[in-house]
């Protein structure tokens, strides 16, 4: 196995830190900012204030963002054997912002509408997972899908209903940049919430990660060979919900991510499970940091997250595309 | 409709459209829009507010003609409306493709004529003629910003059948405008930086020259956010600490009590100098939310916010005889001092 893609992993990861570090609207320059990092937390002066409570808490949240939606992605698309699944297909995002757009139209404070999404996200693959399991006349899978489409339709339907419900000069914008997604207000505080759960969702993931590739062969195969599917795949989906849910509740609805980085890390490394999540936990968090850095440092008011990772991603992804078709 | 009237307004179209551009951008004299034939003004008795900003407009020329609030109208701002229009339904509101009223209900409410107020450009004329032709109702469009409200009261209430109302409440919006220029010549050249701090995390603001900072600018403040699009626009906490505004308004309740205790938040400049202002929101926004005639209320205490400018021995007081002048109803004096609490 050649070691290169990760060095390239690496290499990123690090352009990602440093970049996210360097630039911002408040320019600092490279010895200002070694300073500040030297001197912690809380040390006096902007340029720590800067560093330590603005840029480092939102890079962080970058990163596990990146990290989270990629995991989370990657596993789905495994589990459902289709490349075209994202981490929402459960319903995730489309439960989050119900409960986001309900919490802003009761006027919630920001960890309140954080707790809400969290909860929706929750709720919704909660309700699909429940009525899959009722369903037992269908392939399990087939039923999974449909049934995250369907709840999911319904949870879109809800933050419809509740942007006609909201006021339109003071709430409806605050529910259209909540969907749209950033990170533009992620705190310290955000992250040490938000971490604990990603990682109690990568955990899981990462100790199945041999097991994972059994998914790839029919139910029965899989049984076979000594694998107790319905539970690993119960596994998975609350491993995967626990990080998507814990990344839309502080960054909101950002597309693409875990749709995209799982194949390029396919392409990187191979579409081995135990390979190919690492890799796209590293490219994941790079990405979305420097989609990030991108957002926050390009003009003066915030471009959405999600309009970033599209535009850079997507064209992107095609070039991978491009040069993986013709190498094999 | 038949082919040929169909192929006629097809050739009309164009037409129409720049017609109605140029009538919405022309700087000439403010002029209301009419589709249909309006009744006479003594027998205007049923008005249907198509938004927010013409339902406030009605309420202070004609309580008893409106029927019914555009939005909803939560119960600690019904506390601040006379006994006449506190308990009036919600009915929705009629905007193109965002209406939340069917025409048949509309209908079936019989108003005499539809007001709306506000922005006015191609877009909106267009839906207002569509539920005029589909309704048969009367639609009259007042044009208009902020500045234009001594005319907006006074055409609006003669159309409505209230000309001395009008007029009266036309010359106080004029007392109000003239006063906040009078603030904004005196501070000069100094023009106060001021961040809007809105939604629940307080990153979300208004850009300058947008209809929602009008009486920012009015008032003679600038807010630091500036760049091309719409009028809201989300942005960086590390953006506004760049930008280092002098004062930061807001009209989130969550966020004024929130900001002093976050570790960034209470580091900004103007926090430190105890420059954050939790703009009043009852029973309408002072800076938007709408942005009608309600913000007139706004103009002398964002100048004394900005400026440092007088406002007269008691604020409560002020405040509470400009709702008896518009709304003709105000609360007891401990209602002014809570709504002014934190401003």
């Amino acid at each position: 196995m050649p070691r290169w893609p990760w060095l390239i992993l690496g290499v990123l990861l690090a352009l990602a830190v440093v970049s996210g570090l360097a630039a911002g609207p408040i320019s600092l320059g490279p010895a200002d900012l070694l300073r500040a990092l030297l001197g912690g937390p809380s040390a006096e002066g902007q340029a720590a204030m800067v560093v330590w409570s603005l840029r480092l808490p939102r890079l962080a949240a970058a990163l596990l963002v990146g990290a989270a939606l990629s995991a989370a992605g990657t596993s789905y698309q495994a589990m459902f054997r289709n490349p075209l699944v994202s981490p929402d297909i459960l319903g995730a995002s489309a439960g989050a912002g119900m409960g986001a757009a309900l919490a802003i139209l009761f006027g919630l404070p920001t960890l309140g509408i954080q707790a809400a999404a969290f909860a929706g996200g929750l709720a919704a693959v909660g309700l699909v997972t429940l009525v899959a399991g009722r369903v037992r006349r269908h392939d399990p899978v087939l039923v999974l899908v449909l049934a995250g489409i369907a709840i999911g339709t319904l949870f879109s339907a809800g933050i419809s209903l509740a942007k006609v419900l909201a006021d339109p000069t003071v709430q409806l914008p605050s529910i259209t940049f909540w969907l749209l997604g950033g990170l533009s207000a992620a705190t310290p505080g955000d992250v040490a919430r938000a971490a604990p759960l990603v990682a109690a969702g990568l955990l899981p993931l990462l100790l199945l990660r041999h097991r994972v590739d059994l998914l790839t062969l029919s139910d029965e195969e899989a049984e076979a060979l000594g694998e107790d599917v319905p539970r690993l795949r119960l596994t998975l989906i609350v491993a995967a919900t626990l990080v998507t849910g814990a990344s839309v509740a502080i960054a909101g609805i950002v597309g693409w991510v875990g749709l995209v980085v799982p194949h390029a890390a396919r392409l990187l490394v191979g579409p081995r499970f135990a390979r190919s999540l690492p890799a796209a936990v590293l490219l994941g968090a790079a990405f979305v940091a420097i989609a990030d850095t991108l957002a926050r440092s390009a003009a003066a008011i915030e471009l959405p997250l999600g309009i970033l990772t599209a535009l850079v991603g997507a064209p992107a992804f095609l070039w991978l595309l491009a040069r993986g078709g013709r190498s094999s | 409709m038949n082919r040929r009237t169909f192929l006629a307004r097809l050739a009309a179209l164009p037409l129409s459209r720049a017609v109605a551009r140029s009538v919405a951008w022309s700087a000439g004299p403010m002029k209301a829009h009419i589709f249909g034939s309006l009744p006479a003004p003594g027998r205007v008795r049923r008005v249907f507010a198509a938004g927010p900003p013409a339902a406030v407009l009605a309420h202070v020329l004609a309580p008893d003609r409106l029927l019914g609030w555009p939005m909803q109208v939560p119960p600690e701002a019904r506390a601040f409306l006379g006994p006449a229009v506190r308990e009036r339904p919600f009915l929705g509101r009629l905007s193109g493709r965002g209406s939340t009223v069917p025409l048949e209900k509309l209908l079936a409410l019989g108003p005499d004529l539809i007001l709306d107020a506000g922005t006015v450009d191609a877009t909106f004329l267009s839906a207002a003629e569509s539920v005029h032709e589909r309704t048969g109702i009367p639609y009259v469009l007042i044009p208009g910003r902020l500045s234009d409200s001594p005319w907006q009261l006074s055409e609006t209430g003669r159309l409505l059948g209230a000309p001395e109302r009008g007029a009266e409440l036309a010359r106080e919006a004029e007392r109000l405008l003239a006063e906040a220029g009078e603030a904004r010549r005196r501070a000069g050249a100094r023009t106060p930086r001021v961040y809007v701090a809105r939604g629940p995390d307080g990153l979300e603001t208004v850009k300058a020259g947008s209809l929602n900072a009008e009486s920012l600018a009015l008032a003679g403040g600038e807010s630091v956010a500036d760049g091309p699009g719409g009028g809201v626009a989300r942005v960086s906490f590390e953006q506004v600490a760049a930008w280092a505004p002098e004062i930061v308004l807001t009209q989130d309740a969550a966020f004024f009590a929130s900001a002093p205790r976050d570790d960034r938040w209470r580091r900004l400049p103007a926090l430190r100098a105890g420059r954050l202002h939790l703009v009043p929101r009852l029973p309408f926004g002072w800076l938007d939310e709408p942005p009608g005639v309600n913000r007139l209320v706004g103009l002398p205490w964002l100048a004394s916010r900005l400026h440092g400018a007088a406002v007269g021995s008691d604020e409560p007081e002020r405040v509470r005889a400009f709702h008896l002048a518009f709304y003709g109803f105000a609360p007891e004096r401990p209602a002014f001092e809570r709504l002014l609490a934190g401003s």
